[in-house]
């Protein structure tokens, strides 16, 4: 029983990967042949960065059981960071994939780090208290980002906070400025680099989910009070799973913030945050390939809208409502329950 | 395993789907002698039409000011199309005021064959699309995106409005050498790149010219409902002219506080402001004796401003703001750039893009918002903002 | 002096916060979802009174009523269509129907009543005419000199906050639809087994709040008389906030915390910074939260094992 379950689960996990990299294959086939819109095009980077966040988020959500509404937060910290770095090695390493990559790991470093100092106080409550002190914090890394100043020279780094005392030196660059967040950023994010991103990112979570860690995390989640009293150490894993989704979500930032040439720290507020959570639901609670589906498919969604001007994102709305309502029918709801692991009773998923 | 298959199934319908839309706008409109006229422009697409393209914020939060651009420039898009001479198909895409959403929408209006752009209606948008038209060499011309982040680096875009720094040290002066107030005291929206760039230059010119100012308050998003924090600490400093670089919604706000409060210093806006006559409701005594720069009036007696203003109001119903004016402006503005430089529809974005830089830097121009304006290397416009103060309901010139 | 302004101005700020964190309570404490379409209900209650009072000149409490009624029938509306369907559904699904619900109704707002802000007419005010004939508009109470400064609309605001929570309290405790209410939220199983319709309750719960966010969107936007399609979003967020605060479910609760949560962002404004004021909000929200997890008059349930 045991092996076949597992040999599911693995089964699963290579079609989600298979599924990826025809996506991938496809798309680069008709990029190089040119009948890729542009306007398909322009998304790919964004789809990349959506579907990671909907991956890492899915982890907290479906795996690890609890609402976070807060998770742009940690995007807008891989972001800022990430691109902070970006832009201060922007001479001293030409190579823009180098580049990248380092950008990637600092802004998942920092979002990691994020999500230790909120997970401390975060993971001690539960349920609807719990979401509300992710959504606090999402907003106050968005108000701290709205008040920063970053700058570099050729005495490194400098930083201030309320108004720009950052005093550079000639030749040097404000790179964070405030509520203008940064601008004229390089692009160098590539749709190859987002495709990497979302393999390492399934690689890091299907792991997880299958080691012993994940199925502490998954006992935690089913049953917490079982879970302690058979030792597992609830605040460890509970602190992995969080960790890990924010350092996931840092990387998605990072992505996304380079694939255009400004950002501000508004953009990571509380709708994306919301957004990302859609994705996880629509695409079904633990269920990986689900999120990215329905991360790629509302991404595009309200852009195949445009034909509908005024109407586009009521008609968006309507999608939303009725894809909400067609899959958690009661008649679709018995077998969906069968293989989206998170789909339990109300009680449990508050 | 069976319906697991049948929900991986359908929500890939829902991919194909949509990519079957996203792509089947590109193949039919790629070209841009293509013969299927967008619904939204209401002029007959003869092939002989430039494809002027723009995003702005048409839903959401900052909306007014998308469908502002977008309607203002629908009427010069009618009037020039009517003249017969050349000839115009315009298209607005949504952009939420969001940069990402901008790019989608501009990478759109690509598939479509934008030749000419009209960039985006708010700034941040704008900046992120500047990049794109940048790289694609589509010449842009922004009605109303302010920031130096959007012309910055750019050889092919071009603004039709002040550059915010520009509004703050010109709103400085102004008050300096009017001898306006001896106390200043600022309300500005913190999150906001417009108010921020203006008031950044507003204080810098301020400490030049020696004026004083004894306060200096923010706001946000979320917390832009009670002003009475701010409002108090300008009262308690004894502030007797408070300088507002904003939009006029927080403004009205603002102004009916101050007035609760029995607060009444002098009030200096800048073009944001403009607008605020208008509000459905709003009770105009309030606005008595604010002062504001601004390059649109739209109570002016000018001819063509009162043209323009009564067939705003029949087709919309609504006073326009100088968002609409400054797109109106852009079309015309268009007009002669292409005529000047003998342009012809069939010309590739790219070819328009170098004849536009060519005009747009040694061209002078006439419009709603300014007399004889014209444009640096740089990209930012020259025009002189009007002084403003509001009378009886409506705008007095300054001077 | 000023403290005591800026305490008004608080109270002010968080009575509106109060109003709107009842709805959002109330409709937790039964059907257990967050309502995120709360906030645009709000709306769609203050433009409704909007065009009543200044389009068709109707007296402001004909509006209020309009206003109450039109909302309640939405409310009503989108429960049997949208969340109704979901009863058996987690949470969660119910929670992005509710977001859905939420861009619907803003972008049809958007649509039927277009972006531009209307003002919202301040209709507590005392109008008076003295020997001259001139028209003098009182709109608060000036207290030592001028110095303090109550508006009508806060004061109003204050009594029908009071006011709601002394009736749904009285509802509540007393009346056989309240007690209904009570036993739906404390286990709906054993409510249905009493012989209770819990699906009835349900919606007469989204009725009754649908109805008080009517209320709290005339009070919003006399307070801050801008009305445009996304109004309702960021108070709704703050109130919801302020009734998790509170503890969410509980109805003392929902006043206590919007008032407190008014109170701090004003403070906050005030004595630190107005530049960081949400970040200090929200850190001081965290910092009870983490004092008393469940709110501040949440009931602390105990985990059985």
């Amino acid at each position: 029983m045991k092996a076949l379950k597992l040999n599911k689960t693995t089964r699963r996990n290579y079609l989600t990967y298979a599924l990826v990299i025809l996506a991938y294959a496809i798309l680069q086939i008709m990029g190089s042949t040119g009948s890729l819109s542009s306007s398909l095009k322009g998304m790919l980077v964004p789809i990349c960065a959506y579907v990671v966040m909907a991956v890492s988020l899915n982890l907290t959500v479906g795996v690890l059981g609890e609402l976070s509404l807060g998770h742009a937060g940690f995007m807008s910290v891989g972001a800022f960071t990430g691109v902070t770095v970006a832009v201060a090695l922007q001479d001293a390493i030409p190579a823009a994939p180098v580049r990248m990559v380092i950008a990637l790991i600092v802004g998942a470093a920092f979002a990691a780090l994020a999500g230790f100092l909120i997970g401390i106080p975060v993971l001690r409550l539960n349920g609807d208290y719990l979401a509300i002190v992710t959504l606090a914090f999402g907003e106050i890394i968005k108000s701290i980002f709205n008040n920063l100043y970053v700058g570099v020279d050729a005495g490194g780094l400098h930083m201030s906070l309320l108004s720009d005392k950052t005093n550079l030196a000639d030749g040097g660059r404000l790179i964070i400025g405030g509520p203008m967040g940064i601008g004229g950023i390089q692009k160098i994010s590539t749709f190859t680099a987002g495709f990497l991103l979302v393999m390492v990112t399934l690689v890091i979570v299907f792991h997880l989910v299958n080691s012993r860690a994940g199925r502490a995390i998954m006992a935690i989640r089913d049953n917490r009070i079982a879970a302690e009293s058979v030792g597992v150490n609830i605040t460890k894993y509970k602190m992995m799973a969080f960790v890990t989704s924010a350092a996931l979500a840092g990387s998605s930032g990072v992505l996304f913030a380079m694939n255009y040439s400004t950002i501000v720290a508004n953009k990571f507020d509380f709708n994306t945050s919301i957004l990302v959570l859609v994705f996880v639901v629509l695409g079904g609670l633990g269920n990986m390939l689900g999120s990215i589906i329905a991360a790629a498919a509302l991404t595009i969604l309200p852009e195949a809208l445009r034909q509908f001007s005024d109407y586009r994102m009521l008609v968006y709305a309507i999608v939303l409502i009725l894809v909400m309502l067609a899959t958690n029918n009661p008649t679709f709801k018995a077998f969906f329950s069968r293989f989206k692991p998170g789909n339990r009773s109300g009680k449990e998923a508050a | 395993m069976m319906k697991k298959k049948f929900f991986a199934l359908m929500m890939a319908m829902v991919m194909v789907l949509s990519l079957a839309a996203c792509g089947g706008d590109s193949g039919t409109t790629d070209t841009p002698d293509s013969t299927d006229a967008p619904e939204n422009t209401g002029t007959e697409a003869t092939g002989a039409a430039f494809k002027l393209g723009g995003t702005g914020p048409l839903t959401g939060g900052a909306a007014i000011y998308g469908n502002a651009a977008k309607n203002g420039a629908q009427i010069a898009v009618d009037e020039i199309n009517a003249m017969g001479g050349i000839q115009f198909e315009l298209k607005y895409e949504d952009d939420t005021h969001d940069a990402e959403k901008a790019v989608n929408a501009y990478n759109a209006l690509k598939d479509w064959g934008m030749q000419i752009s009209l960039g985006s209606v708010t700034s941040k948008p704008c900046e992120a699309t500047s990049a794109e038209t940048y790289a694609d060499r589509v010449f842009a011309l922004t009605p109303s995106a302010s920031s130096t982040g959007t012309i910055e680096g750019k050889d092919n875009m071009f603004q039709m409005c002040f550059m915010d720094p520009n509004q703050g040290t010109a709103s400085a002066q102004y008050i300096a050498d009017k001898g306006l107030g001896a106390k200043i005291a600022v309300i500005w929206k913190n999150d906001d790149p417009y108010s921020k760039g203006i008031h950044d230059t507003f204080i810098a010119k301020a400490a030049e010219l020696g004026l004083q100012v004894v306060s200096d308050t923010t706001f946000a998003d979320g917390n832009d409902t009670d002003f009475s924090v701010q409002l108090s600490d300008a009262q308690s400093n004894g502030a007797d002219l408070v300088f507002l670089p904003m939009y006029y919604q927080p403004a009205s706000l603002i102004l009916a506080q101050a007035n609760s409060k029995g607060y009444t210093p002098k009030w200096f806006g800048v073009d944001g402001m403009d607008g605020i006559l208008t509000m459905d409701g709003f009770d105009t005594a309030l606005a008595e004796g604010v002062m504001l720069l601004t390059p649109f009036n739209a109570d002016s007696t000018d001819e063509r401003t009162a043209a323009f203003v009564a067939k705003y109001q029949e087709q919309f119903g609504e006073i326009p703001n100088q968002f609409a004016a400054d797109a109106y402006d852009c079309v015309y503005a268009y007009k002669q750039a292409l005529e000047a430089a003998g342009a012809t529809p069939d010309m590739s974005a790219e070819e328009l893009c170098d004849l536009m830089i060519a005009q747009f830097t040694s061209m002078t121009f006439d419009g709603l918002t300014g007399e004889s304006m014209t444009w640096d290397a740089s990209g930012a416009v020259s025009k002189s903002p009007k002084g403003m103060v509001i009378e009886n309901g409506a705008y007095v010139g300054l001077d | 002096m000023t403290f005591l302004n800026f305490l008004i101005s608080g109270i002010s700020l968080g009575s509106i916060y109060a109003i709107i964190a009842l709805g959002y309570t109330m409709v937790y404490g039964i059907a257990k979802m967050l309502n995120f379409a709360h906030g645009d209900v709000i709306m769609v209650g203050s433009y409704i009174c909007f065009f009543a009072v200044s389009r068709y000149e109707m007296p402001l409490l004909a509006g209020v009523v309009l206003a109450m009624a039109v909302c309640t029938v939405l409310g009503i509306v989108v429960e049997r269509l949208a969340y109704k369907p979901l009863r058996q559904a987690p949470s969660l699904a119910v929670l992005i129907t509710a977001i859905g619900v939420s861009y619907f109704l803003q972008n049809a707002a958007q649509l039927l009543w277009t972006s531009s802000p209307k003002v919202f007419p301040n209709a507590f005010v005392i109008k008076s005419v003295d020997s001259q004939g001139v028209e003098t508009v009182k709109t608060g109470i000036q207290l030592f000199d001028g110095q303090l400064n109550i508006s009508y609309v806060t004061l109003v605001t204050i009594a029908a906050c009071v006011i709601i929570m002394a009736g749904l309290t009285l509802f509540t405790t007393y009346t056989k639809m309240g007690k209904a209410m009570r036993a739906c939220s404390e286990d709906k199983g054993a409510a249905q087994l009493m012989g209770i319709n819990v699906n009835g309750t349900i919606s007469m719960t989204f009725a009754i709040g649908s109805a008080l966010a009517a209320i709290a969107g005339v009070l919003l936007c006399s307070a801050y008389p801008t009305l445009v399609p996304t109004t309702g979003s960021m108070p709704g967020i703050k109130a919801f906030t302020a009734a998790v605060f509170g503890g969410i479910g509980s109805i003392p609760g929902a006043l206590l915390g919007g008032i407190l949560l008014g109170i701090i962002q004003i403070f906050t404004q005030a004595y630190i910074s107005t530049q960081l004021a949400d970040a200090v909000v929200f850190a001081v929200l965290i910092v009870v939260l983490l004092v008393k997890p469940a709110g501040l008059l949440g009931k602390q349930i105990r985990e059985k094992v």
